[in-house]
């Protein structure tokens, strides 16, 4: 019995149908896409995109050139050269990321003692040359500059699970 | 003097035809992403012009200044005439579809296999192709695709056969005058599966999904036009949706009435009285054409040999019993369609 029934099933396509009436109320339901240059879609303060190095309040420069991000760092992107100032603290001379080897896995920002190179929330970047992803001190050092209130607003807000 | 008028005039009226055909192939194109974007609860393309309305244009542009790459070890004369082969016929079928009462081209009275000749001659387009690329790839597409298309050939072929029992004719116009009546004396109704059979064997006739194994992307990457590039694909392209296009408009004249109203024998029929008969046939069509696509939305690829199992198991055993169906119903005089 329930092989006959089967077989007239199959043989009216009714699961056919079935997968029709489907697709078919999906035709008008809302869509969901995201308009991507118009629309975004909301950021967690913990987004990992494109690095800065800070400063203190004071405009010293956080980085005590312990090499650590430079350690921890599995795709060998970051390269540094320190030197013992004037005053006698220890600075880098050379802190360079490479964001072609980069693959932005946030350990750099975990292992820094002093939180001085971190990742920004900001990820809609470009070079058109040969070597304008290649990072310098400078470069890093600007743009940390430029988004210190929103890095210390995103750190201040995630401080209690730190 | 009146033949070159003839000429003049018959070259007017393929103008007249082609060039709406072309740009309703474009724009089937668009509404197939869109189609198929909505059903995904997606929106589809909508950057270039106002909701993404001049992107066919964009894809012919893109297309037209790509290079055309000849393999270095395929037979050049080949490779480029296939494409040709394969659209040809698929625009020269259209020479005896009726368009409304008496908008026909050429209103020979063997039609019905002319476009059976015609849609037949497009697989050696495609085997030509594949042949000529000289790839792998290419030559499993050409020979699944082959295969499917002379499968179906058969099955499709019973179905019009059914047809042209009923209908008495192999005129297309005459085919369409024999339904006219009311919607149920449409042919639908009295050779529902031959109906059926013939829209899925025009789906396998195209190599529309879900039986797109000539082209499977996922598997032989793009099938018989694999190494085909630019203009010469874009001709393939054209050549798969005008045939589309040619398969609907094919089922509305054979099963759903052609040009005839569909509020025909009812109270609304002098109501629509001025509609012209044209506005129902492309209606109609544009119904099949979106069952299609809806079709490729919601169905995954057949595995090979359940094309072929559907193709000889199936669909030739149906039409053969329903034309015998047929055959008993039209000497019974059957009413209201064969009296």
């Amino acid at each position: 019995m329930k092989a006959i029934k089967d077989y007239i099933q199959r043989l009216f396509l009714w699961e056919m149908f079935k997968g029709l009436n489907i697709t078919g109320r999906y035709l008008f339901k809302k869509k969901i896409t995201v308009q991507y240059p118009e629309e975004k879609t909301p950021q967690s303060h913990r987004f990992r995109g494109h690095h800065a190095l800070r400063r203190y309040p004071n405009g010293e420069e956080r980085c005590i050139a312990c090499k650590l991000c430079e350690a921890v760092c599995p795709a060998l992107a970051i390269t540094i050269e320190a030197e013992q100032r004037a005053d006698g603290t220890r600075r880098t001379t050379r802190y360079d990321i490479d964001l072609t080897k980069c693959i932005f896995c946030g350990y750099c920002e975990e292992s820094c003692p002093v939180d001085s190179i971190v990742e920004t929330r900001h990820f809609e970047y470009h070079g058109e040359q040969h070597g304008d992803l290649i990072m310098t001190k400078e470069k890093l050092l600007a743009l940390g500059d430029k988004l210190e209130p929103q890095l210390a607003a995103d750190r201040a807000y995630d401080a209690k699970y730190r | 003097m009146d033949t070159l008028i003839y000429l003049i005039l018959t070259l007017l009226k393929i103008v007249v035809i082609l060039v709406p055909l072309l740009l309703s192939v474009a724009y089937l194109t668009y509404l197939e992403r869109k189609v198929i974007g909505y059903m995904q609860v997606r929106i589809g393309p909508n950057r270039v012009g106002p909701r993404g309305w001049l992107q066919p244009i964009a894809d012919f542009v893109k297309l037209a200044f790509k290079e055309i790459i000849i393999p270095t070890k395929a037979n050049r004369f080949l490779f480029v005439i296939a494409p040709m082969l394969v659209l040809a016929p698929a625009l020269a079928a259209w020479a005896v579809i009726p368009f409304a009462d008496g908008w026909v081209l050429a209103n020979i009275d063997a039609g019905l296999l002319y476009i059976l000749a015609m849609t037949s001659v497009g697989v050696y387009g495609v085997l030509i192709a594949g042949w000529a690329s000289n790839s792998k790839y290419a030559l499993l597409g050409t020979l699944r695709s082959a295969a499917q298309i002379i499968s179906y050939e058969i099955a499709m072929g019973f179905a019009l056969v059914g047809v042209l029992m009923a209908a008495g004719s192999l005129n297309l116009s005459a085919i369409v005058s024999a339904q006219s009546g009311s919607l149920l004396t449409w042919y639908w109704l009295p050779l529902l599966p031959l109906f059926m059979v013939y829209l899925i064997s025009g789906i396998a006739e195209t190599n529309r999904a879900p039986f797109d194994v000539a082209e499977g992307e996922s598997e032989i990457v793009a099938g018989f036009h694999v190494e085909y590039s630019g203009l010469l694909f874009a001709i393939f392209f054209l050549a798969e949706y005008a045939n589309m296009i040619l398969i609907a408009a094919l089922t509305v004249i054979m099963f759903l009435g052609g040009w005839l109203s569909p509020f025909q024998g009812t109270f609304l029929e002098a109501a629509f009285a001025w509609v012209p008969g044209i506005f129902w046939f492309l209606l109609k069509i544009s119904v099949i054409l979106f069952s299609f696509l809806w079709l490729r939305a919601t169905f995954p690829r057949y595995r090979y040999d359940q094309i072929m199992r559907l193709g000889w198991k199936v669909f030739i055993p149906i039409t053969l019993v329903w034309i015998v169906v047929i055959g008993i119903a039209i000497l019974a005089k059957l009413p209201p369609w064969f009296n």
